[in-house]
C-alpha cells in the first residue's frame, strides 16, 4: 500500500537534490570550517556560500545569519537571549496565545525569572490583532515575538502591521517562521523583522539545523557559548552538511514557489471542500484567507482526533492531532482554546498539511476513504446522534 | 503508531459490543477529566450473571480498545467476579498500554463499577 503523507507541517522529506548536495559534506570534505588548512578552507567555503544563498533568499546579509540545531534552539535563543541582552532597559515581552510551545515555554521560565509577558488573545480566526500589540507596549517592552503562520491552524498573522509597530517604538521584533520559509514570501526588511526562526526540515531539507536571523546591530547574549562560532553568537562546530543541505533546500523551495504555492493551495482547497461537501458537522479551524498554502485543520462532531487519525493510519494516511489524549500534557490544543473552540470539539480535531510528495490523486484517495472511517466512529461514539 | 500493541489496534479497529442496550439493567456513563474522554457501558443481568454488555465511547484508540475489552472481559462473569476486573486486568488483556494511555484504562474500570452500582441500586 502506497502511503500518502499529509503531515508535512511536522517534517517533510529530504529532497533528493538535497541529499547529493549533502553527501560530499559526510566522508570527503569533511573539514572543520573553523580549521585553517585547506580541509578546513573547503568546508568553510560552503558554509558561507550557504549563509549567502539563504541570506539572499530573504532579504538579509549573509553576517545576520547564525545557523542552529533546529527552530526550537532558534525560538530559545532569540526569547532567552534578547530577555539578558536587555534586561537592564526593561523586563516585558509581547507574544501572543498562539506561539509554538518553543516560544511559551521559555516565556514561561522568564516569568519566573521576573520577566513580565503578555500573552495576547487572539479573535476566532487565531488572528492578532496589530492594535492589540500597540495598546500593550510599556516602557518597559524590550521584544515582539509573534509567529508567522501558526503550526497547527495556519493561520498567518498580520507580521508586517506588527513589524511596523516595532519598528515605530524602536522594540525588537521576533516572528517564528518555521512553518513559512520557502512556503510563502517572506523579506526580513518588507515585513520589519529583526530576530526570525527557521528550521531546514519544515522546507525538505535536513533535520537538526536551522537559523535564526539577527539584524545588524541587534546585541544577542548567546545559549551557547565556546568556540566562538557563528559570529560569536552560536558556539558548535558548524553542521557543515546539514547548513549545505538547508540551503540548497532554499534554493529550491525559492524557485518553486511560484508553481508549488499555487498547486499546494488547489489541493488544500480540493480536500478541505470535499470533506466540508460530503461529511457533515465538521468545521474549518483558523483562517479561511489568511492561511498556509498546505494546511488544513478540521473538527469532526463526535469523533476523537486520534481515533480518525489511527483509522486514517490504518489506510495508510498520516495526518496529525491535537488532542489531548495524544499530547504529553492530556490538555487539548492551547492554539484551538485561544480561538475559543470547546475542548470537546478541539479533541475532535485533525490536521492535513499538505507538500510535494501530494498528488490530485492521493487527494481523491482520501476523499474517498475518509466518509466511512468517520462514520464508523460516529456509530461508537456516545456524543454523535446519527441521523435516520 | 503510539506504541500500541497488535491487540489494542486489532480491537480498536474491530470493537466488540459497540452500542446500547434496550431496557438494560445497569448503566455506567462517565467522563475521564483526564483528557475529556467519554464512556458509556449498558448491562444486562440474569441471575447475579452478566448476559450481554454494550459501550458506546467517544475517545482515542485506546478508549475504545479498552471499552471493547472490557465488555469482552464481563459477559458470562457474575456480578462479584465483574467487581474485582481492575483498569490494569483491561490494559494487560489487551497487551499492554503506553503509560500515557493508562488512564484511558482507568475510564473502562470507572464504566464498569458505575454499571454495577446502578444495577445493584436498581435491584432494591
Amino acid at each position: 500500500m502506497k502511503g500518502i503523507y499529509l503531515d508535512h507541517a511536522a517534517t517533510t522529506p529530504v529532497a533528493p537534490p538535497v541529499l547529493e548536495a549533502m553527501l560530499p559534506y559526510f566522508s570527503q570534505l569533511y573539514g572543520n570550517p573553523g580549521s585553517t588548512h585547506a580541509f578546513g578552507e573547503k568546508a568553510r567555503y560552503a558554509l558561507e556560500k550557504a549563509r549567502e544563498t539563504i541570506a539572499v533568499a530573504i532579504g538579509a546579509n549573509a553576517d545576520e545569519i547564525v545557523f542552529t540545531s533546529g527552530g526550537t534552539e532558534s525560538n530559545n535563543t532569540a526569547i532567552k537571549g534578547i530577555a539578558a541582552s536587555k534586561k537592564r532597559l526593561g523586563n516585558h515581552i509581547i507574544t501572543s496565545a498562539v506561539e509554538h510551545h518553543a516560544i511559551l515555554n521559555p516565556c514561561h521560565r522568564l516569568e519566573k525569572e521576573g520577566f513580565e509577558v503578555t500573552y495576547l488573545p487572539v479573535d476566532k480566526n487565531g488572528l492578532v490583532k496589530a492594535e492589540d500589540v500597540a495598546a500593550a507596549i510599556t516602557g518597559k517592552t524590550i521584544l515582539i515575538s509573534i509567529i508567522h503562520a501558526n503550526n497547527e491552524v495556519g493561520t498567518i498573522e498580520p507580521i508586517a502591521k506588527i513589524g511596523a509597530i516595532a519598528r515605530e517604538h524602536d522594540i525588537c521584533f521576533h516572528t517564528d517562521a518555521v512553518q513559512t520559509l520557502g512556503h510563502i514570501p517572506l523579506n526580513v526588511d518588507e515585513l520589519g523583522i529583526d530576530l526570525l526562526s527557521a528550521s531546514a526540515h519544515k522546507l525538505y531539507g535536513p533535520k537538526g539545523v536551522g537559523l535564526l536571523y539577527i539584524r545588524r546591530k541587534t546585541v544577542i547574549t548567546p545559549l551557547l557559548e565556546g568556540g566562538g562560532q557563528e559570529g560569536n553568537r552560536r558556539s558548535s562546530t558548524s553542521n557543515v552538511a546539514g547548513i549545505v543541505g538547508f540551503a540548497k533546500a532554499v534554493e529550491i523551495a525559492m524557485a518553486e514557489m511560484a508553481t508549488q504555492r499555487p498547486r499546494i493551495t488547489a489541493l488544500r482547497d480540493k480536500l478541505l471542500e470535499g470533506i466540508l461537501g460530503t461529511i457533515k458537522d465538521t468545521h474549518l479551524n483558523g483562517a479561511r484567507e489568511q492561511r498556509l498554502p498546505n494546511n488544513i485543520n478540521i473538527s469532526f462532531s463526535g469523533v476523537e482526533g486520534e481515533a480518525l487519525l489511527l483509522s486514517l493510519d490504518a489506510q495508510g494516511i498520516a495526518c496529525s492531532t491535537g488532542s489531548a489524549c495524544t499530547s504529553a500534557s492530556l490538555s487539548p490544543s492551547h492554539v484551538l482554546k485561544a480561538l475559543g473552540v470547546p475542548p470537546q470539539i478541539s479533541n475532535s480535531t485533525v490536521r492535513f498539511s499538505l507538500g510535494r510528495t501530494n498528488s490530485e490523486e492521493d487527494i481523491e484517495h482520501v476523499l474517498k476513504v475518509m466518509p466511512a472511517l468517520v462514520e464508523r466512529l460516529r456509530k461508537i461514539s456516545p456524543l454523535y446522534q446519527q441521523a435516520p | 503508531m503510539t506504541g500500541y500493541s497488535e491487540k489494542v489496534k486489532e480491537h480498536f479497529h474491530n470493537p466488540r459490543n459497540v452500542g446500547t442496550i434496550d431496557e438494560p439493567d445497569g448503566v455506567g456513563k462517565v467522563g475521564n477529566p483526564v483528557c475529556g474522554d467519554i464512556m458509556e457501558l449498558y448491562l444486562k443481568v440474569e441471575n447475579e450473571v452478566i448476559v450481554d454488555a454494550k459501550f458506546r465511547t467517544f475517545g482515542c484508540g485506546a478508549a475504545i480498545a479498552t471499552s471493547s475489552m472490557v465488555t469482552e472481559l464481563i459477559i458470562g462473569k457474575s456480578i462479584a467476579e465483574a467487581r474485582q476486573i481492575s483498569n490494569k486486568a483491561v490494559a494487560e488483556a489487551l497487551g499492554g498500554l503506553p503509560p500515557i494511555k493508562m488512564h484511558c484504562s482507568v475510564l473502562a474500570e470507572e464504566a464498569l463499577q458505575k454499571a454495577l452500582d446502578d444495577y445493584q441500586t436498581r435491584k432494591k
